[in-house]
């Protein structure tokens, strides 16, 4: 993490708290070198992404404060149910905001019940605690009515976060009413940025914001099927880190830089170079977003010498899946193909919700993985409660599942790293102990 | 070859020496706050070719000495298979923590798991509510077996549950019946554990809690099934880590 430019006035002119800035971003620069840096025979193209990293409040903070300067909104949002291409739409910019730290959580527990989950507690401490630029770049902060722990907690934060704000109305089924729903609260939206951007949403620039936004969906597709080589070409960790860069970098470069990325993976799968030998275990992680830096879990797996091949989550399919249809001619068929992109896409929310252990099992298989790990936040009751039903259908598909509940904090990592090394042994299948290099 | 497996769990240190295979001797010592030097004072004059390490100090042994690691969920699956061949379910009740490993015809690990991150139902449970109630282990043990009613205790948590039993005994509650009741929850949450995972005969109970003939009897009541006892029980997951050394390897099983 090395820092060229001093970005400190701009913190400042965002209102940040720069102490409390400063040892978060102390900390993240740690955590970051500790579980990337140290990784060995890493993709030489991984260098744009932990450029990226290092500048993660620098350079693009910038950038969205200049887009503003030049009279382009900033829009930002929690949720894979946000449409990017809207905002796209009307010359935006569309930014993931931070929940992935365990930070500023006696501050949020002021506002919040403890028995809140660690994703809706990190982005109240980030907020109340000024550690967020993005949220201070932002024209407009977007909410959604997903699980019940966010809707209620967005009726606190819509007067906390000093940003407009607005909340996406939700359904949670799969029915034509459900359908209905999304439709009209992305046209909501749609109207709200027009009103905010003073752009008019026409099928020229939606059609080309569906453009950039799946041309970023195939090169992160292009990723997944490069992962399922074996021996496989990038760390699930490396991949993680694209799925989160995901959110918030320039789409086009992102889209360039993940293509050029799967460039060198090509070469190295057709080369036979692995980070890992062929016939390491392999893992799916299913289950709850990974926000930035939540690397706990992922970073304990690779530790015991399983390789992470995908990731059935907000941070990886359900971001990634599926493209929009552009062809339509008008902007009405355009927002129909946007709604039916997003619709498909098979949150823990929605009951019930069928699709998604098949899915996980069909991720499983075209991945060559040996097994799942469902990964679900203590307190988030849709995907815990949906686990059993997925461990059991998956099961029943010939792959083992180990279900891990867990949050952001470290106390737990002895105990998490006991049962994911139970499981790589037991889907290894052999008895042997592991040697120690030290 | 001598082989040592050491299981260095959170209140003791087990060790198993194996020669070229065979048991040649065991102990079991009290932990301390300096889990290596207790694993020191276990080690010294042992002389062993390979030491395996199992248990959550583990990874801390084999930072600093030399040594190979094992989880101590395949370590007790190998050493009950070995002490009773027809194993297929495991119930491990520690000091902070309590498991269920399902074994596959093979004797794989073919579905495992542990309680949660808190000491909930485990044998420093039991000990913090004998105490609790001024009994010495054995005799809160018996006390249990032979209480003619159970007052039942609902917390889990072990501070909870303690507050509970002290407000129980200022009511007046005999102690033999929240003895028989504190039993109980320990044997509701493992049986509970046990119906989700696995329940295939033979079933073997180990670990420092089947040491309890009052666990071992209720657990055996409610599954009315036959539960079986190594003659050493603490010393299964340390044993399973000696044999480690010698079981094959297969390859990984591949989904198609």
């Amino acid at each position: 993490m090395t820092e060229t430019t001093d970005y400190r006035p701009m913190w400042s002119e965002l209102g940040l708290d720069l102490d409390k800035h400063d040892a978060l971003l102390a900390a993240l620069g740690q955590a970051y070198g500790d579980v990337f840096l140290s990784q060995e025979n890493r993709p030489e193209t991984m260098g744009y992404f932990d450029f990226v990293m290092g500048e993660i409040h620098g350079l693009r903070v910038k950038e969205l404060v200049d887009a503003r300067a030049a009279g382009r909104i900033v829009v930002g949002s929690f949720c894979v149910f946000v449409p990017e291409e809207l905002v796209l739409a009307v010359g935006g910019v569309c930014v993931g905001l931070c929940a992935g730290a365990d930070f500023g959580t006696e501050a949020a527990e002021r506002y919040l019940p403890r028995n809140t989950c660690a994703l809706i507690k990190s982005f109240f401490g980030f907020t109340l605690e000024k550690v967020c630029p993005y949220i201070s770049a932002c024209d407009l902060v977007v909410g959604e009515n997903t699980c019940d722990g966010k809707k209620k907690a967005y009726e606190t934060f819509a007067d906390l976060v000093g940003r407009e704000f607005m909340v996406l109305d939700m359904p949670n089924t799969k029915s034509g009413e459900g359908r209905a729903i999304l439709k009209r609260a992305y046209l909501d939206f749609a109207a709200r940025l027009e009103n905010l951007s003073g752009v008019t949403i026409t099928a020229e620039n939606l059609t080309a914001a569906i453009e950039l936004v799946n041309a970023k969906r195939r090169a992160m597709h292009r990723l997944a099927r490069l992962r399922q080589a074996d021996p496989t070409p990038i760390s699930g960790l490396d991949a993680l880190l694209a799925n989160q860069v995901f959110f918030y970098d320039d789409p086009e470069r992102f889209t360039q830089s993940v293509n050029n990325l799967c460039d060198e993976l090509e070469k190295r799968v057709a080369q036979k170079v692995g980070v890992a030998p062929a016939g390491t275990v392999r893992i799916v992680i299913s289950g709850c977003p990974m926000a930035v830096p939540n690397w706990k879990l992922p970073a304990i797996v690779e530790s015991t010498g399983a390789v992470i091949v995908g990731e059935e989550s907000c941070i990886g399919e359900r971001g990634t899946q599926n493209l929009v249809d552009g062809s339509g001619d008008t902007v009405g068929e355009l927002m129909e193909s946007l709604v039916d992109r997003y619709f498909a896409v098979d949150c823990a929310v929605f009951t019930p919700n069928p699709t998604r252990a098949p899915h996980t099992l069909q991720i499983a298989k075209d991945c060559r993985a040996h097994g799942v790990i469902h990964f679900a936040l203590q307190f988030c009751a849709p995907y815990q409660m949906e686990a059993p039903l997925l461990e059991r259908e998956v099961e029943k598909g010939g792959v083992p599942v180990l279900r891990l509940d867990t949050d952001y904090s470290t106390e737990d990592v002895e105990q998490l790293r006991t049962r994911v090394e139970a499981f790589v042994e037991q889907l290894r299948g052999e008895s042997e102990p592991i040697a120690h290099r030290s | 070859m001598r082989v040592i497996g050491l299981d260095i769990g959170s209140r003791t240190v087990k060790r198993v020496t194996l020669e070229d295979g065979v048991v040649v001797d065991h102990s079991v010592v009290p932990g301390s706050h300096d889990p290596l030097a207790v694993c020191d004072g276990v080690l010294a004059g042992q002389r062993p070719d390979r030491v395996v390490a199992t248990g959550y100090g583990r990874r801390l042994f084999a930072e600093h000495r030399q040594a190979e690691t094992l989880t101590e969920i395949r370590a007790v699956a190998l050493g009950a298979r070995h002490l009773r061949p027809t194993t297929r379910t495991v119930l491990d009740i520690g000091g902070q923590d309590t498991k269920v490993v399902a074994l596959g015809a093979d004797g794989a690990v073919a579905k495992f798991e542990m309680n949660d991150r808190c000491a909930a139902g485990t044998g420093r449970f039991l000990e913090v509510m004998a105490t609790a109630l001024s009994y010495p282990m054995d005799q809160f043990v018996q006390a249990g077996r032979e209480a003619d009613t159970a007052q039942p205790v609902h917390a889990m948590c072990t501070v909870f549950a303690e507050s509970e039993v002290i407000s129980a005994t200022a009511r007046g509650v005999d102690r033999a019946a929240l003895a028989r009741g504190l039993h109980e929850a320990v044997v509701r949450r493992s049986v509970a554990m046990l119906r989700r995972v696995a329940l295939e005969d033979d079933i073997v109970f180990c670990g420092g809690g089947a040491l309890n003939a009052c666990l071992h009897q209720l657990i055996a009541e409610s599954l009315g099934r036959q539960v079986h006892l190594p003659p050493h029980p603490q010393i299964v997951a340390a044993l399973g880590a000696a044999l480690s050394v010698n079981s094959p390897a297969r390859s990984p099983r591949r989904v198609q």
